[in-house]
């Protein structure tokens, strides 16, 4: 090995790296907020990158269908509510959300030449189609049982899991897709050479970190997120829903999920199974951060990226082995290292 | 995924009370879903081609889906010897089922015919593989063609990454005996997942050691990755692949990457290509023609022809036993058994099949051509 392996294999870590890093501050957020531990977030990957390919490839992406129908589940149950309660406004503003937004979106896709729009429009139609489903899904799945359990929440996240990944093989069929990249421009740097794709996934993820930073620190929702996640009791006391703060989770979450698919897909082969082990990957790194801290999280991400490019190299047979072994020593360190608390029930 | 499993029993179960009163029962396995979903869907389209009576006695068919998971396998196996009582079983798609599945047949006697790749479903033959018999090419067959294609252009070191499993280390083992007998240096053994996202440390390794040719052992869509990321870091030199990769979503997915692509496969693929002189255009055309008309233009894959050669092999063997015995009984398994044994000279769209006690294959050099990827198509090597 010399140094331009190394530099290589190190621009191939963190480029994976970045993307685990987004699912590492996802799963690090809802479970901080939720309680719930996000298994689903791989699924928002593979969603996100194949409801991209289908609109690619001129048809009306079967996601937008699971919107719907999740929709009027979401109507039926909060619009009832509104109305028997008189609420004649939010009747309708439920109503607007989940079944005029996901009709007119379907209109526009199966109206619209969409496979010819510009990449652009594509990717804000597919985060159009697919972030609005982590809200729904809180909202159907989750809110009915936000005070379980977290090994209940966890069962409940399995399932979805397993539902999503059936239905993803319903929606996009067995096979893989790629789409085209974002940029074909490649930058040589000394023996590097960098795809203009590399730096998009870099130059986003870094985007997006700042952002989620500035949201916490700088605005009220997200100062309401994290009460929320330091205590949800007290939060709650002053005036915090529990419900927002769960749909604004999953909102992100399911943004972030997106949008790391929509940015690895021109990288590699993108099959409906494939979210899961990305996230697994994402899960590895959070849990370095003791699915608490943010920055721990990150770093976590970019070791398990690194982790994964040099083990390629030296021992490919065993690579899934050496990253998935890292968690047993994390966790004996943490288990040695921080008090431990029992959950409250 | 234990919801989709129940219900594609429950289509399986209503489609057998309807065909309660066949004659000959033929029972199937396959992997219509699952990862081996691409693999097992154009098999069971082609059973649903197969003729509905063979030899006088109408014939119903039986399919059940193993979800591409070995235990769902062998249990369907079991289901359909003991309560569906079929006389034959063909499956299942994949290597690791169809070796868990031999125990069922060898038990209860029931002949079987495998429509996956690995040589260890019918080799080294004994007492229960005597039951087992098989319509892909071995990797065996498929392998010789590579080494002879790399002698002929004096390829003299190889660098090899496989999938990191049962395919992937039964194609390294093939191809090491082959290329040592030829004096061909493997200089890199490299492994990687079929669900890996990246390969660049891989394809870095694979190229450090300089190799004539790189040879890449993997089947389906995953296998271009590492093709991609060796044509991205600027390899140049001849790629190899095996026959798993021959369907085209793989072109689809490799794009310009793949273009001078080497790789062997069996002559259906090239069917209408082939010349008349080739003994086995004939046989694959009539499957391809039927095919193509069920399904539309360019859609045959080589899969869908493995099954189409079990039905082929049943063709030729079932009007000997039934002479024997009648369906349904134990001596009729028996006389099934011998009679595949027996198959002569059987045309199907993979190859001509001779079996023999010792060869429950039968396939010979006439079932398998080089061809290369040309301008995202493929085409014949003269």
């Amino acid at each position: 090995m010399d140094m331009e392996i190394a530099l290589i294999l190190g621009q191939d870590g963190i480029t994976n790296g970045a993307i685990y890093a987004l699912l590492a501050l996802a799963l690090v957020l809802v479970f901080a907020v939720t309680r719930v531990i996000f298994i689903q977030q791989g699924e928002f990957v593979a969603y996100g990158a194949l409801t991209l390919a289908m609109m690619q490839g001129g048809t009306v992406p079967a996601t937008v269908w699971l919107l719907l129908v999740m929709g009027v589940l979401v109507t039926a149950l909060d619009g009832s509510a509104a109305l028997r309660a008189g609420q004649v406004r939010r009747a309708a503003a439920v109503a607007g959300w989940n079944l005029v937004y996901p009709l007119a979106l379907l209109a526009v896709l199966a109206g619209l030449p969409v496979n010819e729009l510009p990449l652009a429009v594509q990717v804000l139609l597919t985060l159009g189609v697919v972030v609005p489903l982590g809200p729904m899904m809180y909202r159907l799945m989750y809110q009915p049982i936000a005070s379980a359990p977290v090994l209940i929440l966890l069962i409940v996240s399995v399932a979805l899991h397993i539902t999503m990944v059936g239905l993803g093989l319903l929606f996009f069929g067995a096979e893989g897709q790629r789409t085209p990249a974002f940029s074909d421009a490649s930058f040589d740097l000394g023996p590097l050479m960098i795809s203009g794709q590399t730096l998009w996934v870099l130059a986003v993820s870094s985007l997006l970190i700042v952002a989620l930073y500035q949201f916490f620190e700088r605005t009220l929702y997200g100062k309401a997120l994290r009460a929320t996640a330091i205590n949800r009791v007290g939060a709650r006391l002053m005036g915090i829903s529990p419900t927002l703060a769960g749909k604004l989770t999953f909102f992100l979450a399911a943004f972030i999920g997106a949008l790391s698919g929509v940015l690895i897909a021109p990288i590699t082969t993108i099959y409906y199974d494939t979210g899961f082990l990305i996230a697994l990957k994402g899960f590895v790194a959070a849990i370095i951060g003791g699915l608490a801290s943010y920055p721990v999280a990150a770093l976590g991400a970019l070791i398990v990226g690194l982790l994964e490019a040099f083990a390629s190299f030296w021992a490919s047979a065993y690579k899934e082995v050496i990253v998935f072994t890292l968690i047993i020593p994390v966790l004996l360190w943490r288990s040695l290292n921080s008090r431990h608390v029992e959950e409250e029930e | 995924m234990k919801l989709r499993n129940t219900l594609l029993a429950a289509i399986g179960l209503a489609f057998a009370a309807t065909a309660a009163h066949a004659e000959l029962k033929v029972g199937v396995v396959l992997s219509a879903t699952g990862p081996a979903a691409s693999l097992g869907i154009p098999e069971k389209n082609s059973i649903a081609l197969l003729p509905t009576t063979i030899g006088g006695e109408s014939v119903s068919y039986i399919v059940l889906d193993d979800a591409s998971d070995t235990t769902t396998a062998v249990k369907n196996a079991r289901k359909l010897v003991d309560e569906e009582k079929v006389d034959v079983i063909i499956g299942s798609t994949t290597s690791p089922a169809s070796l868990a599945m031999i125990d069922v047949a060898a038990e209860t006697q029931t002949p079987m015919i495998s429509m996956a790749a690995s040589a260890r479903i019918v080799s080294p033959m004994d007492d229960k593989k005597r039951w087992i018999f098989k319509t892909p090419q071995n990797d065996l067959q498929m392998a010789s063609a590579i080494i002879a294609h790399m002698t002929a252009n004096k390829v003299k070191k190889v660098s090899f990454i496989g999938f990191a499993n049962a395919y992937g280390e039964g194609w390294y083992e093939q191809f090491k005996k082959q290329a040592d007998a030829q004096g061909i240096e493997i200089a890199a053994n490299e492994r990687f997942n079929p669900a890996d996202t990246s390969v660049t440390g891989q394809a870095l390794k694979l190229m450090s050691a300089k190799p004539d040719a790189i040879f890449i052992a993997g089947s389906g869509t995953p296998a271009a990755l590492p093709q991609k990321a060796l044509r991205e870091r600027g390899y140049k030199g001849p790629i190899y692949q095996t026959h798993g990769v021959a369907n085209n979503d793989f072109l689809r997915i490799c794009g310009k990457d793949c273009e001078g692509t080497l790789l062997p496969v069996g002559p259906l693929q090239m069917a209408r290509s082939l010349p008349d002189s080739n003994p086995v255009k004939a046989s694959a055309l009539v499957y391809v023609e039927k095919y193509e008309a069920a399904h539309g233009e360019g859609s045959i894959s080589s899969f869908g022809g493995y099954a189409w050669d079990a039905g082929v092999l049943l063709q030729a063997a079932v009007p000997t036993a039934l002479k024997a015995a009648k369906p349904g009984t134990p001596e009729f398994r028996a006389e099934l058994r011998n009679a595949l044994e027996g198959v002569k000279e059987a045309a199907g769209a993979t190859g001509i099949y001779t079996m023999s006690a010792e060869d429950h294959l039968g396939l010979d050099e006439r079932s398998r051509v080089m061809i290369e990827i040309r301008n995202g198509e493929w085409s014949l090597l003269k």
